[in-house]
């Protein structure tokens, strides 16, 4: 192995000399510790690196190995129910051997190697195979068949293909092409800053549900989408992604905790496990894979974690499935680069960013999408990317929320004011956007009624309606509005409260079915709409606010999913309540006795 | 093998170059040696080819270019840890302060540390009565937590965190607890307070001290919250205890920071706070929590005094980040007199949720909570509007809340200084509040927790 010199040192940056020949983001060994490291700049003989590791004790004239190759993740069996670092070492494994704490100069193979994977063969041999095609399927979870593909670049007439009980590293196909024998394994390797190969790109038109209510109805994402959350600390960012990876109808998940607490990955960790997918019935840690480099760990290796962990997302999207990643925080990924770039005295752009911050930002977003997978049998996958955003004092004119709002199409803005009134999920429903609502509206309106995204234009408007209203009221007090306009306040909280307001912690609240969603939201315009009517035909604003149904229907959201039709009975209760109000008042008038404002109020006070 | 030089070139605020240094290392540990013998501690911030920039933990005073000595030890700040640090007082870097014997080491470890294994961190779930309503009842403390106190200039956040010292308990459970008190950059005056009421409590013994004062040495700040650190995690994951980390002020920290970030000429962040603030903060607060099969725990409460009570300011924004919630002092509040004035709609507790509820606090916790919650900040927002249009102009049901937000500040939020409430009274008190609010507001509630709770007439 060649080696280099070091002569510089300087927290998580190390030079050395005698790298010619080295080429950039080449992974290099530094010292007799074997500490990762990554080559982020060259200059002459010169080479900078960045190391992943902590680099205390570390001095120059020790040696610098060079390996020529470029940093890599291995693909194959075992990576889903895995929890992995930023460079992906199995974590789990690492406190087998080291104990408590994260030790240095580890070298774990990610994937293991002494876990047996039964191998089914789905071609012959004597087959003519090429880069994608489907050799064969190894039941991975109870939830993911991990298919094996015939890796980019190589192709051939299959000589042998056989069953059984295989290593990752065993070989259970060979290929013949051009007279040269290729064997291969069940193992791949593919660097992680490249993104894989597809055929073709197409445009997204499936809506990925997520069972957040706000989310689903108003801010759709699609799958092969792009959406960020941004907000100031506390707003519930990490929530927001903890329900979409649980809840999210994405055949995979891979989360990545990119700079963040330790105790939310432990969270992961022990929840995950108990929570059964809502499809199949399964545990939900049996189609997600984890990457953790909690903020404490080393800061080089929080730059590398988001590429681990699309790499491997990418990995399963050719397999055909749509698959969801979500990346906690994309900011701390950011400030990871912000400091190696300070340390390579680089010209600092906005805030001390490197220049390149807003290229690198949608160079990782663009790596979603709904793609036609390379190789045989035809299939689709899709690759959804969410991202949280963590910009100081929650301020959106922060350089990273500006790129990255420049790239992604789905935009859930988190406002501290919601959450300070513990409304949650904080999104706001005036500034967020999603640029996907017409590409989904059809699947939508196909997975629920038909009128479903009307519903929601109607909502939407209703509340922009309140927006404006509160302005007024504000200056001037809730007593100067008409019936009418004091109606639209009330119909618009009954939307944010007894809708938009989700409660994560909540057994049954916390998933919402796009069917049970519309349910919901068709009630409530429903509700309003009866309301309208009843105070067109007389009925005083005061009787209408005082009904019961109000009651009734904040309870909805407790119901579960099975006992969805009692949203159906609500509503016809809804109906006769207000026949029998209008009725009331009507008789009122008819019979013309004065003061029949007070008559109705007795009623209502019976009922 | 010791290498001592007399080659220093250049000397600017705490830094200083050596050259023809061979064999340094980063992190390493070096000593110098002044002119006229005085021992000062430093370590080494960056190793390029023969020059050592080395950073001194007591300040340059005293040091020139000719006649001070450098000696490389060749190992990192390690420091002797013992149980029976426990009831001492020591400097910024860990040696004793109060005349006492020095500590006979059980080991020594490198005040770095090295970050948890995320696999092997135990989900903090252990619920903390702290007696105060405002936390234990909205924004509840757990075991293993790091819950920051933002406060700001004049506002009683010692008082505060004394008052949690002095009444924390795990319900049902007598187990072996100690503080870890670490004052960096803080007067006598606030150091002799916590010292005082340690006193009075009978609580000295369980405490370790970690004394930097306002007129010590500012760079040793940057190492003092790393010693406090260390001998927590061998006196919670090695012995056993039940450790509660307080940290004050953080500030000053971070100020220390940006001093040796300026010195070296590194492109400033926001504020001129080094780029890397929130990596370095996180080392030091994400060395809290548990681990699966040790007894013993981590508990954090930094304070930090947030410059013009600026939330977003670099310190309590990048704190806020790593934390898991924030306890929010308000000046108000505190105006009113309400004691402790803490902000209840601002504070938060993230891991609240696995800490309360049935075998933990009550069942009915979470939905009272998230109730109280909304009530009040409803009433907070009447009171806005009766500033502007006069009370007389709310509705019916807004003037109830009215009431309800001044109630909950008066009864609920305030509590003596000495008051120490069980968590059945602070529920029980929140029922109370709650039922001057009608019943078909109770949005947040369960139907059954209603009826037990709600429909129950008070004794």
């Amino acid at each position: 192995m060649r080696k280099g010199e070091i002569v510089k040192v300087s927290g998580p940056l190390v030079v050395a000399k005698g790298m010619t020949g080295s080429k950039m983001y080449d992974v290099v060994r530094v010292s007799e510790e074997r500490l990762v490291g990554e080559i982020v700049g060259l200059a002459g003989d010169l080479a900078s690196i960045q190391v992943y590791e902590d680099t205390s004790g570390i001095g120059p004239g020790e040696p610098m190995y060079i390996t020529d190759e470029p940093l890599i993740v291995e693909l194959g069996p075992g990576l889903i129910e895995s929890i992995f670092d930023g460079i992906q070492r199995p974590l789990d494994i690492i406190k087998e051997n080291t104990g408590d704490y994260i030790t240095r100069g580890i070298e774990i193979p990610a994937l293991e190697r002494d876990k047996k994977w039964h191998f089914k063969p789905v071609v012959k041999s004597g087959a003519e195979v090429d880069p994608g095609d489907v050799i064969g399927e190894v039941q991975e979870t109870k939830l993911v068949v991990h298919k094996i593909l015939v890796p980019p670049g190589v192709r051939g007439k299959i000589k042998s293909i056989k069953e059984g009980e295989f290593l990752v590293t065993d070989v259970v196909c060979t290929l013949e092409h051009e007279k040269e024998k290729v064997e291969m394994t069940m193992l791949q390797r593919w660097p992680v800053r490249i993104p894989r190969p597809y055929q073709e790109r197409l445009a997204p038109s499936l809506t990925l549900s997520t069972g957040q209510r706000v989310i689903d109805t108003f801010f759709p994402i699609a799958k092969g989408g792009t959406a960020c959350c941004p907000g100031p600390f506390g707003s519930g960012k990490t929530v927001i992604l903890h329900q979409f990876a649980k809840w999210a109808d994405a055949e995979i998940i891979v989360y990545i905790g990119c700079g963040e607490r330790g105790n939310e990955m432990t969270d992961v960790l022990l929840e995950f496990p108990k929570l059964k997918d809502p499809r199949s019935g399964e545990s939900l840690m049996k189609r997600t894979v984890l990457i953790a480099n909690t903020s404490n760990m080393p800061v080089a290796a929080r730059e590398a974690s988001v590429y681990t962990g699309i790499t491997i997302a990418e990995y399963f999207r050719d397999m055909g499935y749509s698959v969801a990643v979500m990346a906690d925080s994309t900011s701390r990924w950011a400030e990871a680069m912000r400091e190696i770039s300070g340390r390579l005295e680089e010209m600092p752009g906005e805030e001390g960013y490197p220049a390149y911050l807003a290229a690198r930002v949608s160079s990782f977003y663009e790596r979603a999408g709904r793609v036609k997978t390379l190789g045989k049998p035809a299939r689709e996958g899709a690759l959804t990317v969410v991202g949280a955003v963590s910009p100081p004092g929650g301020d959106l004119s922060d350089p990273v929320v500006q790129a990255t709002l420049r790239v992604v199409k789905v935009f859930w803005s988190l406002e501290d004011k919601l959450a300070y009134q513990r409304h949650f999920p904080a999104i706001s429903w005036l500034n967020s956007y999603s640029l996907y609502i017409d590409d989904v509206s059809d699947d939508l309106n196909k997975k629920t009624e038909k009128d479903f995204t009307n519903l929601s234009r109607e909502a939407m408007k209703l509340l922009e309606e309140e927006a404006e209203l509160q302005e007024i009221v504000r200056l001037i007090g809730v007593d100067a509005l008409s019936p009418e306009d004091r109606l639209v306040l009330e119909g618009a909280r009954s939307i944010r409260e007894d809708f938009l307001h989700q409660n994560a912690f909540h057994e049954i609240d916390t998933y919402a079915s796009l069917k049970k969603q519309h349910k919901m939201l068709a009630l409530c315009m429903f509700n309003y709409d009866k309301a309208r009517e009843a105070l067109k035909r007389g009925v005083a604003f005061d009787d209408i606010v005082k009904m019961d149904m109000w009651n009734k229907i904040a309870r909805m959201k407790y119901l579960e999913e099975s006992g969805m039709e009692k949203i159906d009975t609500i509503r016809d209760e809804v109906t006769a309540d207000f026949d029998r109000l209008i009725k009331g008042d009507a008789t009122d008038k008819e019979t013309g006795r004065q003061g029949d404002n007070e008559t109705t109020k007795r009623k209502g006070d019976e009922r | 093998m010791i290498k001592e030089y007399s080659s220093i070139s250049n000397v600017a605020g705490p830094l200083l170059l050596v050259e023809g240094v061979s064999g340094a290392k980063y992190e390493e540990l070096v000593e110098i040696y002044t002119g006229t013998g005085e021992k000062k501690r430093g370590r080494v911030l960056e190793v390029d080819r023969d020059k050592a920039l080395v950073q001194i933990f007591e300040g340059s005073t005293g040091i020139d270019v000719q006649n001070c000595r450098v000696r490389f030890l060749g190992k990192t700040l390690k420091i002797g840890v013992s149980a029976d640090m426990l009831g001492r007082i020591f400097d910024g870097l860990g040696s004793p302060k109060d005349g006492g014997p020095s500590i006979i080491a059980d080991a020594m470890i490198d005040v770095n540390g090295a970050p948890i294994n995320p696999t092997a961190r135990d989900y903090p779930n252990e619920f903390i009565q702290t007696g105060i309503s405002s936390i234990d009842g909205i924004n509840t403390l757990v075991r293993g937590q790091k819950l920051p106190i933002f406060s700001g200039s004049g506002l009683p956040h010692n008082k505060v965190a004394a008052q949690i010292v002095r009444q924390a308990k795990v319900l049902g459970k007598e187990q072996e607890f100690a503080v870890v008190f670490a004052a960096m950059g803080i007067t006598f005056e606030e150091a002799n307070f916590f010292i005082q009421d340690f006193k009075k409590s009978g609580a000295l013994e369980r405490v370790v001290l970690f004394l930097n004062l306002a007129d010590d040495p500012a760079i040793e700040r940057i190492s003092t919250p790393r010693v406090a650190f260390t001998v927590a995690e061998y006196l919670a994951f090695t012995k056993g205890l039940h450790i509660l980390v307080v940290l004050s002020d953080m500030t000053n920290y971070a100020e220390a920071l940006r001093e040796i970030s300026a010195a070296r000429k590194e492109i400033p962040g926001r504020r001129g706070y080094p780029g890397y603030l929130y990596t370095d903060l996180a080392s030091v607060y994400e060395r809290s929590g548990r681990i699966k099969g040790k007894k013993g725990s981590i508990t954090l409460i930094p304070i930090l005094s947030m410059p013009e009570d600026d939330k977003t300011h670099p310190i309590p924004d990048l704190t806020g980040y790593i934390t898991e919630g924030q306890i929010i002092l308000s000046r108000p509040l505190y105006r009113k007199k309400v004691s402790p004035p803490v902000d209840v709609q601002q504070s938060l507790s993230r891991l609240k949720d696995k800490g309360i509820g049935k075998g933990k606090t009550r069942e009915d916790h979470a939905d009272l909570f998230n109730q109280l919650i909304a009530c009040y900040a409803r009433g907070k927002e009447a009171a806005e509007l009766a500033v502007i249009l006069g009370e007389a102009a709310l509705s019916d049901v807004d003037k109830i809340y009215l009431k309800f937000s001044q109630e909950y500040e008066e009864r609920y939020v305030s509590q003596g200084e000495y008051e120490d409430r069980t968590i059945e009274q602070t529920l029980d008190l929140g029922w109370e509040l709650l039922r001057m609010v009608p019943r078909n507001e109770m949005k947040r509630i369960r139907d059954e927790y209603l009826v037990k709770y709600y429909d129950k007439k008070p004794k």
